[in-house]
């Protein structure tokens, strides 16, 4: 009877590490996968119109002209700028503190023409494009604190919606010339 | 003897969960894996202005850049999911590729731009033209996080 007993045992496989191997291998997985981590720049297109309706007349002062040729130099408003001070221009130009009859008359007629040639490099245009983004999202934020009292990232989407309603993003991108 | 053979002891299934479980986490890491083969060579701009995608699954990609393979000549190329588009037929492929799946009917789709540094915006431009005439609008350039 006793003997009976010792074969049995003998003939079970211990498979109680079975699980740890099996999460050892998950974690392995999941340690080595790379998670798509993917970070952009949002931007919402303007609708495709078939004919060519006339662009509606602003006064030029509440343009700001952007252009960028194809050795990828920045033009604003007729003049050479540095990328380092097209935030600022574009922050001086929307809320035009100094009530100059050449800036935006208000936030909300503000409007930013960006204009790029063919054969303008990808690098340079996202650097404008995020300078202008930056310029706006540093409005945004300025506005909130004074209104609300904290930042914009932290307010409501309702709050978030007024503050954009007071200065709209208004980026309008010509189709590049080659000038 | 003859009892002890026709009494064998039955084989321990106990374990059988685990391997199933491990094939299960070995096809849904392979699946992943390979999701798409990009066959241009892209490296992404900097930015400071980036937000994360919010939908993983309402997304298209678009790749810009010099083609990987040599012998598709060193010109930069689209491709979208995975084929590689010509200028002449993007207006026609951008609306299929689009159209093919019913999800990317919503207005929640965003079509993801992986475009190479040095392309010239020319052909980022035409991009854009053949989403705004397939009414995809919303879209995102990718760029490296630099804040």
């Amino acid at each position: 009877m006793k003997r009976k007993i010792n074969t049995r045992q003998s003939n079970e496989v211990n498979a109680g590490s079975m699980a740890d191997i099996a999460f050892l291998l998950l974690i392995f997985f999941l340690v080595t996968t790379t998670i798509i981590n993917d970070q952009g720049i949002m931007v919402k297109l303007p609708p495709y119109e078939k004919i060519d309706t006339p662009p509606p007349i602003i006064p030029s002062r509440n343009i700001l002209t952007v252009k960028l040729n194809k050795e990828n130099a920045l033009l604003v408003e007729s003049e050479t700028m540095d990328i380092s001070q097209l935030k600022e221009a574009t922050k001086n130009f929307i809320l035009n503190p100094t009530r100059s009859d050449q800036l935006a008359k208000s936030p909300t007629q503000a409007v930013v023409s960006l204009q790029n040639d063919r054969e303008t490099s990808y690098k340079a245009y996202i650097a404008v494009y995020n300078e202008l983004k930056a310029a706006y999202e540093e409005l945004w934020n300025n506005r909130s604190l004074q209104v609300y009292g904290k930042d914009y990232s932290l307010l409501t989407i309702g709050a978030q919606r007024n503050i954009r309603n007071q200065i709209p993003q208004v980026i309008s991108e010509a189709e590049p010339t080659n000038f | 003897m003859i009892r002890r053979k026709n009494n064998q002891p039955k084989i321990n299934t106990s374990a059988l969960p685990d391997i199933i479980f491990m094939l299960l986490f070995f096809f849904m890491v392979v699946t992943v894996l390979r999701d798409q083969q990009v066959g241009v060579k892209f490296s992404i701009p900097d930015a400071d202005q980036v937000q994360k995608l919010e939908n993983q699954t309402l997304i298209t990609n678009i790749y810009i850049g010099r083609p990987i393979d040599p012998a598709r000549g060193n010109t930069p190329l689209i491709q979208i999911n995975d084929a590689f588009i010509y200028k002449e037929n993007l207006d026609q492929a951008v609306r299929q590729q689009t159209a093919n799946d019913f999800r990317h009917q919503s207005d929640q789709a965003i079509t993801v731009l992986k475009v190479d540094k040095e392309v010239p915006m020319g052909l980022v431009t035409d991009v854009k033209t053949a989403l705004r005439k397939a009414k995809r609008l919303k879209i995102s350039y990718i760029a490296n996080a630099t804040h």
